[in-house]
């Protein structure tokens, strides 16, 4: 057996492993930090199936970002846990779930047991016009020229999704700040580390979005980058979240997309198409395109970790 | 030269693989999770910066290099912070009220 098959092995066993542990865990909190190992195990399973871009995208965003989303879930669900235990279903209920969630787990695995040899795909066609956009990463190339239509939704839907956390606020807490981050107790530890890694983290963001053309990396990457550096700054307490009626912020929110909007609709008399890009500029607005995403995601990003405004009254408590 | 360079990395990596296996153990075995945060950093930090050591022997630019070593610093610094924010969480509450040092506080009360 080779050493390769072996890692192998013992990722595909700790990642079911984890699984079953984090639905069994007795509360929220220890299935959510189950959840960020879990998700970290994911990353080193599409490192070794060379998928680095999904790889990236599973650490900082699965992981990470998704990780502190749920650890404050968590921690507001805990005073209701005891109570939502004893309402639990019954194990005739419980064992018909599992069963229905045993059939569509082996569904999807004959699904992709029974693909036909070789599995169909549409990566040649992909290599083969990618040289038209100027790019050498063909993720970034399928993402940003061949399905651009795709990534322009995906950038969009940010925008109701942020909506619709903001849209739980109450009225009267409409002109406060967030408050859903966590706030550990003050602790010089965490004032250092939000003082020496934001400049790190802001370079990496700005090193992923200029390799993303040509190597794996790319706006989602850097922007969850640069919204956990927010997001830790918020959290040791150096900088307040803005209040989400501040103008500045919401113009950065609709800037990216806008700017995707524009040079999509002016690819229909330059190239003859919604969202296709003249040959010889197809490079340079694609990596516009993305600098100016990677600023509204992040923005979003971070905001949606930041959760709903709420008053002055509440903060304090 | 090559051979040389190769035995230092091989050298250099088991090192740290040893510290890794060693910082392991201590988890698993040490009583408390201060002890235990204690071997975690000692061997990680140690067992990382003799890998990182040993695969400098490999690199072929000096950016390459340079990488390695910020990758171990930020790690150092990850290690270092996380390690103190969870001893803080756990230390008894005895060793908590004002001073520096919990021996000191000890001896008074």
């Amino acid at each position: 057996m080779s050493l390769g098959l072996i890692s192998d092995l013992v990722l595909v066993l700790l990642v079911l492993s984890l699984a079953v542990w984090m639905n069994i865990a007795r509360t929220a909190y220890r299935a959510v930090v189950g959840f960020v190992a879990y998700g970290l195990l994911m990353t080193l399973i599409w490192v070794r199936l060379a998928a680095m871009d999904v790889a990236m995208t599973e650490a900082a965003l699965g992981s990470g970002l998704t990780g502190i989303l749920l650890f404050g879930a968590a921690s507001r669900l805990a005073p209701f846990e005891a109570a939502e235990r004893a309402r639990a279903p019954g194990p005739a209920l419980r064992l018909l779930i599992g069963l229905l969630c045993t059939v569509v787990a082996a569904g999807l695995g004959a699904v992709v047991l029974l693909l036909p040899e070789p599995a169909p795909t549409l990566a040649p066609l992909v290599a083969e016009n990618l040289s038209p956009t100027g790019l050498q990463n063909p993720v970034t190339g399928v993402l940003l020229a061949h399905r651009a239509v795709d990534t322009l939704l995906e950038s969009v839907v940010l925008l109701p999704a942020l909506i619709g956390v903001w849209s739980v606020a109450a009225d009267a807490d409409w002109v406060g700040r967030p408050s859903a981050l966590p706030r550990p107790p003050a602790s010089e530890a965490l004032t250092l580390l939000a003082q020496v890694l934001p400049p790190f983290g802001i370079l990496v963001a700005i090193h992923l979005v200029w390799i993303g053309a040509d190597e794996p990396g790319g706006k989602f990457q850097a922007a969850a980058v640069l919204a956990a550096m927010w997001v830790l700054v918020m959290m040791a307490g150096l900088r307040q979240p803005p209040p989400v009626v501040a103008r500045g912020w919401r113009e950065l929110l609709v800037v990216g997309a806008s700017l995707f909007i524009a040079i999509g609709i002016a690819g229909i008399w330059l190239a003859d198409a919604f969202l296709a890009y003249p040959e010889d500029l197809a490079k340079p607005l694609i990596i516009a395109i993305e600098v100016a995403l990677t600023g509204s995601v992040a923005v979003f990003l971070a905001l949606l970790l930041a959760g709903p405004p709420a008053g002055a009254h509440r903060r304090e408590v | 030269m090559r051979f040389a360079l190769d035995l230092f990395t091989i050298v250099m990596v088991s090192l740290g693989g040893l510290f890794f296996l060693a910082g392991t153990i201590g988890l698993l075995r040490f009583p408390d999770t201060l002890t235990r945060l204690h071997a975690l950093t000692k061997a990680d930090n140690l067992g990382l910066g003799l890998v990182v050591l040993g695969l400098l022997a490999q690199t072929s630019s000096p950016l390459g290099a340079l990488n390695l070593v910020a990758l171990w610093l930020l790690a150092l610094l990850g290690g270092a912070v996380v390690a103190q924010f969870m001893g803080a969480a756990v230390r008894p509450a005895r060793w908590r009220t004002g001073g520096v040092s919990g021996a000191r506080e000890e001896e008074g009360g």
